[in-house]
């Protein structure tokens, strides 16, 4: 790899040579792609600096959907917050749920029944399936197949309507909460899944032949978009998008959480790191996913959902601080919490995996492409505005 | 409109409100229409009336402009299940083309100039959709300091739907309202704001501080 | 049930950037989770965590760095990783604590023309600017859900134990006593 920047350390690749851009020479246009813009994933803004149809400079604009989710928990009760955590990300609320009642528990040495483990990861693998398909979709919708992106909305819908039966609600299910989860799964929850489960599995037939096997979608995304093995660890990559660049970061494996550590399943690292490359490692995590929810539902045992906590209003943590992390759809999602043992949380710092990725890394990666590639190299980083400013 | 809450909170006089040479620099002046929206009547002939008022019931386009997180209930609205094509709706990329915007839930304030700018491009007749309980009142963010609490200070809406997130059976019913409203010739919120240009400007210039429009440099 | 694999140790700060350089090159931790603060403001100092994580032995620490609340000012460690710039925004943004040198920290990341104080600060009150900020709808109130249900229910037996509760909090027991006792 050849640091634009010119200088070595490989720890600060090309930040200090941010492109001198001399906009009265009217060789470059400066065009903004967002909010308002049917190509950014959910509401951002990319203020690009174009020379012809290439990019020259790029700035992200976030904020945009700013709430100030950490300054609310910080003046609520533990309880109050669990219908608040799973607002910050809105394609895989579950994650955040879990977290936040998996640091919490863990502040306060909750030890959860068995069974609970195996519906909460149940429920993280299916939200998982749920986030990556439509993740799929919009990355076809972005090159122009939009047929594909209907196919992938649709199919998400049954996994929606999974979680309605499950929980109530189609998007924020509001399930996993601390001690547990809210209630045991219904009946014959097993064979419904599992026919959404071929459902999806057919989806990714069709998917390979019209996605995967399409001549323009392999002469467009083929070489684009690359992340370099080197910068894995200066610009903190994680998850899928880690593993496509030769990393075997996979939190399942190297930290077991719930019941990650009885099932059986190997890290899929890919071996192209480019836009295709990606899709591709998508459409195997999204088998594996499938796999493991058979394999949940096989090895389930009976048993009660959830212990019994101590009275909500009255709930008080111990002083201390701890860092939870789980395997999003997207890659490590985590939770920094501080407690100074009253009944509020001191801080909640939730660190989604957006949040480099968005912002020093895509600045990074897209110099150099024409603007028609910009939502589809977008869309493969699977970004997700709202956990970035939270 | 009860403005007398607002009178004595207004941080500057409301003469300079309206005047471009308050925030803008000399030569960014001529880059903004500075010209205010005017009313449309809507003609005297009932039949005519009528007629116009069935036209735009039925072709409802929709800006895509997913300004929350309710917009991610719209994509499901589009697809074969829901199918929202039926009722003459589609979505649009730019706010020329489009006649309904709906806000997908809580408006941060760095949306809010957006929304404001996206709205004004809108060619009339337009109308406006609050989804989520967060439009109505502020919802789950009561109090946050970044999200607008009630929508309708700032840009005039028709029709809200409830919930956090709605479904899109709500949606549809949403819709649905907002049709009849058109058909009864009652979704006048493009001439309310009309009307009422100072009272909203001014509302909006209260929160957004910053009200310089992004550089352009064409 | 604490985790064993995660510790945390504070170190002072002018030699957290060392402590910092070391773990990363020496210590194996090379890979940045996230930098975080909390404002402890009855002690009138924010930490900063910088949270570490070595990708090989499955460790992480966490560094904590107090600095003084009212000068809130912090080496930079931008050059340590590329990811570190975007964080350092951020705090500059939410808690006022300045990085000379960072690139772009100056610049707003998430808010936009804010004119208060710093809004993650625990001294900056978040409902009293909302209230004083956004005109917040009038007719939202709270209610406990056994309470609603009841008075909806059963309004007469939810009278009477109101009508219960009243007389014992308007101090029929405390004048029974003070009479028994005089």
């Amino acid at each position: 790899m050849t640091c634009r920047s010119g200088h070595n350390d490989p720890w600060y690749p090309s930040w200090a040579d941010r492109p001198q851009v001399d906009l009265e020479s009217e060789k470059y246009l400066k065009i903004w792609q967002g909010p308002q813009h049917p190509g950014v994933t959910g509401n951002m803004a990319l203020e690009l600096t174009v020379e012809g149809d290439l990019v020259v400079d790029c700035k992200v604009h976030v904020g945009y959907l700013h709430r100030g989710f950490e300054k609310l928990m910080e003046r609520r009760k533990y309880m109050n917050c669990f219908p608040i955590v799973c607002r910050i990300c809105v394609p895989e609320p579950d994650f955040n749920e879990y977290l936040f009642a998996a640091a919490a528990e863990e502040l306060d040495g909750i030890e959860i029944p068995e069974r609970a483990k195996w519906i909460r990861a149940l429920t993280l693998e299916l939200a998982r399936i749920a986030s990556l398909t439509m993740g799929l979709g919009g990355q076809a919708g972005a090159f122009g197949l939009g047929t594909i992106g209907q196919w992938c909305i649709v199919h998400r819908d049954y996994l929606l309507d999974l979680f309605e039966e499950l929980s109530g609600h189609r998007i924020y299910h509001m399930y996993i909460l601390p001690g547990g989860v809210r209630h045991d799964l219904t009946p014959g929850f097993a064979e419904k899944t599992e026919a959404v489960l071929r459902k999806i599995e057919k989806l990714m037939d069709d998917v390979q032949k019209v996605l995967f096997d399409n001549a323009v979608i392999i002469a467009r995304t083929n070489g684009l978009g690359v992340i370099h093995n080197e910068w894995i660890d200066p610009f903190g990559i994680v998850g899928t998008n880690a593993r496509c660049a030769g990393g075997t970061r996979d939190v399942r494996k190297d930290y077991p959480y719930l019941v990650y550590d009885r099932l059986d399943f190997d890290v899929i690292t890919g071996s192209r790191s480019d836009v295709y490359g990606r899709s591709l490692l998508r459409r195997d995590e999204i088998l594996m996913a499938c796999d493991l929810v058979r394999q949940i539902l096989k090895n389930m045992p009976e048993g009660p959902v959830r212990t019994k906590l101590p009275n909500p209003l009255h709930w008080k943590i111990p002083a201390g601080e701890t860092y939870v992390r789980a395997e999003s759809g997207r890659g490590e999602m985590g939770y920094f919490m501080a407690s100074d043992g009253s009944e509020f949380p001191r801080r909640i710092h939730v660190r989604g995996p957006s949040y480099t990725h968005a912002m020093a890394l895509f600045e990074e990666m897209i110099r150099g492409v024409s603007i028609a590639d910009v939502a589809g190299l977008m869309t493969s980083l699977q970004t997700c505005p709202p956990e970035i400013e939270r | 409109m009860d403005d007398r809450k607002m009178k004595h909170r207004s941080p500057v006089p409301e003469e300079e409100l309206l005047s471009p040479d308050a925030f803008l620099a000399p030569e960014e002046r001529g880059l903004f229409c500075q010209d205010r929206p005017e009313p449309v009547e809507p003609s005297k002939v009932k039949i005519i009336r009528d007629f116009c008022n069935w036209a735009q019931a039925n072709s409802v386009f929709i800006l895509a402009f997913g300004t929350g997180c309710g917009a991610i209930e719209m994509r499901p609205l589009f697809t074969a299940r829901y199918d929202i094509s039926r009722y003459g709706m589609f979505p649009r990329p730019t706010p020329r083309m489009s006649g309904l915007f709906i806000i997908g839930g809580y408006a941060s304030v760095k949306t809010m100039k957006r929304i404001v700018r996206s709205y004004e491009q809108m060619q009339n007749p337009k109308f406006v959709m609050g989804l989520g309980s967060c439009t109505v009142n502020g919802g789950m963010y009561w109090d946050s300091y970044n999200t607008v609490k009630r929508l309708d200070h700032y840009i005039p809406v028709d029709a809200y739907v409830a919930g956090c997130m709605p479904r899109p059976e709500s949606l549809i019913a949403g819709f649905n309202r907002i049709k009849e409203l058109i058909k009864a010739g009652k979704a006048e919120g493009a001439n309310e704001y009309a009307k009422n240009f100072e009272w909203y400007k001014r509302n909006q210039r209260r929160i957004i501080k910053d009200w310089n429009m992004p550089e352009y440099n064409w | 049930m604490r985790r064993a694999d995660l510790s945390f140790i504070t170190v002072p700060g002018s030699r957290a950037v060392e402590a910092v350089t070391w773990m990363r090159d020496h210590g194996g931790f090379t890979h940045l989770v996230m930098i975080s603060c909390v404002d402890r403001i009855e002690e009138g100092v924010f930490e900063l965590v910088y949270l570490l994580n070595d990708p090989v032995a499955y460790l992480d620490i966490g560094i904590c760095v107090e600095i003084d609340r009212d000068n809130a000012e912090m080496e930079s460690m931008h050059h340590l990783w590329a990811g570190v710039r975007v964080y350092q925004r951020e705090l500059r943004e939410m808690f006022g604590i300045d990085f000379p040198g960072s690139p772009g920290v100056e610049e707003p990341m998430i808010l936009e023309g804010w004119d208060d104080i710093p809004p993650m600060r625990r001294d900056f009150d978040t409902l009293e600017y909302a209230e004083r900020t956004y005109y917040p709808r009038e007719g939202r109130s709270t209610s406990d859900p056994a309470t609603e249900m009841e008075e909806r229910s059963y309004p007469l037996d939810a009278g009477v134990k109101r009508g219960i509760k009243d007389l014992a909090r308007s101090g029929y027991g405390d004048k029974e006593n003070t009479k028994d006792e005089g």
